[in-house]
């Protein structure tokens, strides 16, 4: 579904990647988890036309992105969801919503607004009970489900998502992921960049590791949960303190 | 004070402040949408009173005030494409200098067209005599219509951006560019709309005034001081509260002529309010001041 060969991406003169490949095929769940500063978010924000590539191809369903712009390409199905939210915080939850939903709208008239809007409030009902407060005045938790469904009123093949647990409680963060998880049974492939790799890993089909820019580890999430080189960087544990506390 | 002489400073007042205030709004819009005061915004109201009165000669009035509004829409639209749209993440303040540099642009531009004569379009009904008594005070009719029109465009603007597809992606811009964008908005062409939208909001601004006050290729710096004054009063990017400031500063310059201030002073007071509003509550009277704190301008 979603090609990357040889992408290099950065800011003016900074080069953030350095020759990035990866894909994502049609139904997966794929994670990209990776220290603060890696090129994440830089990465995802190359695919979705914010950041002009200077190397390298996108290609999505067939179709080179190096040179599209941000509308077009969320026309074309590939919807990302911002860190930190981003919603329209002076707009009321539905209105979040239908300008979601307006990519639909253009490309077709008749398109039935009410049936997304059900189904998004079927996900998410704690959007429906708050549909007329201003999104500015809902919980993190609940912006971030604003944002998910706002992402996913463009009717996206493909939905990016980036960081969704940052600065949420645990438990909302388990709610996030079983979501995350039953979108991805309603057909939709995920592209997930996150710092907390546990739980990335734990839902994702498969998983890359990007390190100042590069990927250096790539395979399917139970590998690279089991990886001793991932848990010590990134899952927090000491491998080689726990062997050695078995041998004694 | 008699009443009579009251009502008549009042209504005085309401007729200058809401033009105040759609010179505001016009303000306003561009200001949510970029982030930027466009200083030429005068200048549209300008164009707008200037072209109606040229294409008044040979076009029956309605009809050369529509062309007129729609005339400076569309410069309004081509100011934005040729000046700003190209620019790659300009800073604000260069923004505001390229404004101003339009400005100028369009008054020189506008006194090689027109010259510098005097110009006024007819009275919409009735003439400079006719008057209609109201509390006691004798109203001009062009009072009457330009708080009618003028009421109605905001109504019609805020109809507009609540409602409307195009309405609610220039509020999308103005609340988050970066998600507007996500959502495939273009947050280009919602710039590019914004300026024509004030533009056409300063034309009408524009016509309606010209039989009360008269129109010369320089009455755009005026009003853009007295809008400017306005939209800071009521708290940047706030339409409705310019329309409250707007009529709060009409009615004090009214009153103050009344109580015997010569009338020479009159922008003096627009302008030391300016200068004690923006010591005092520099996000406005009713703007918010965490969000005031924010914003870059």
């Amino acid at each position: 579904m979603l090609k990357i060969r040889n992408l290099e991406s950065g800011y003016g003169k900074l080069r953030v990647l350095k020759k990035v490949s990866l894909h994502v095929d049609a139904g997966e769940i794929v994670t990209l988890i990776g220290a603060n500063g890696a090129g994440k978010t830089t990465l995802l924000y190359t695919i979705a036309g914010m950041i002009k590539a200077t190397g390298g191809d996108i290609v999505l369903f067939d179709k080179n992105l190096r040179n599209a712009s941000p509308q077009h390409i969320v026309k074309l199905g590939c919807s990302l969801v911002p860190e930190g939210r981003q919603v329209f915080a002076t707009l009321s939850v539905t209105d979040n919503l239908i300008l979601g939903g307006y990519v639909q709208y253009k490309r077709d008239r008749h398109y039935n607004r009410q049936a997304e809007l059900a189904a998004i409030y079927d996900i998410f009902p704690v959007l429906h009970d708050r549909r007329e407060q201003l999104a500015g005045t809902l919980s993190g938790g609940e912006q971030q489900m604003l944002a998910m469904g706002r992402a996913l009123m463009a009717g996206p093949k493909l939905i990016m998502m980036d960081e969704p647990s940052t600065g949420l409680a645990p438990l909302i963060v388990k709610e996030i992921f079983k979501i995350i998880i039953r979108l991805r049974q309603a057909g939709n492939t995920v592209l997930l960049v996150e710092q907390n790799a546990k739980a990335a890993l734990g839902i994702a089909d498969r998983g890359y590791v990007l390190e100042t820019g590069k990927i250096i580890l790539q395979g399917p999430a139970d590998d690279l949960l089991n990886n001793a080189d991932v848990q010590r960087a990134y899952l927090g544990r000491d491998v080689d303190a726990d062997t050695a506390t078995c041998e004694i | 004070m008699s009443l009579e002489l009251f009502s008549q400073y009042i209504f005085a007042g309401i007729t200058y402040g809401i033009i105040y205030a759609i010179v505001a709004i016009g303000f306003n819009i561009i200001y949510n949408t970029t982030g930027i005061i466009n200083f030429a915004q005068g200048e549209f109201v300008m164009l707008g009173g200037m072209t109606a009165i040229s294409l008044n000669h040979f076009l029956p009035l309605p009809l050369a005030i529509i062309s007129a509004v729609l005339f400076t829409m569309l410069m309004g639209g081509l100011i934005e494409i040729v000046f700003i749209r190209w620019l790659q993440k300009p800073s604000v303040l260069r923004l505001i200098i390229i404004t101003i540099g339009i400005s100028i642009l369009s008054r020189e531009a506008a006194l090689h067209v027109w010259g510098d004569s005097v110009r006024a379009l007819p009275y919409f009904t009735g003439n400079v005599v006719s008057s209609v008594d109201i509390l006691g005070a004798s109203i001009s009719p062009q009072v009457l219509w330009v708080l009618a029109i003028c009421y109605c465009l905001v109504i019609i603007l805020s109809l507009f951006f609540k409602f409307t597809p195009l309405g609610r992606e220039m509020q999308a811009c103005a609340a988050n560019r970066l998600a507007a964008t996500l959502c495939g908005i273009n947050a280009k062409n919602m710039v590019t709309f914004s300026f024509m939208l004030s533009a056409a909001i300063g034309a009408v601004a524009g016509c309606v005034v010209s039989p009360i006050t008269s129109s010369q290729y320089d009455m755009g710096t005026g009003l853009a001081i007295k809008g400017f004054t306005v939209a800071v009063l009521g708290g940047l990017g706030n339409s409705m509260a310019a329309v409250a400031a707007g009529l709060l500063l009409g009615i004090i310059e009214a009153f103050s002529v009344g109580i015997g201030f010569p009338l020479a002073f009159q922008d003096a007071i627009a302008i030391s309010i300016l200068l004690i509003i923006l010591f005092v509550r520099p996000h406005g009277l009713f703007g918010n001041k965490e969000a005031a704190g924010l914003k870059e301008f």
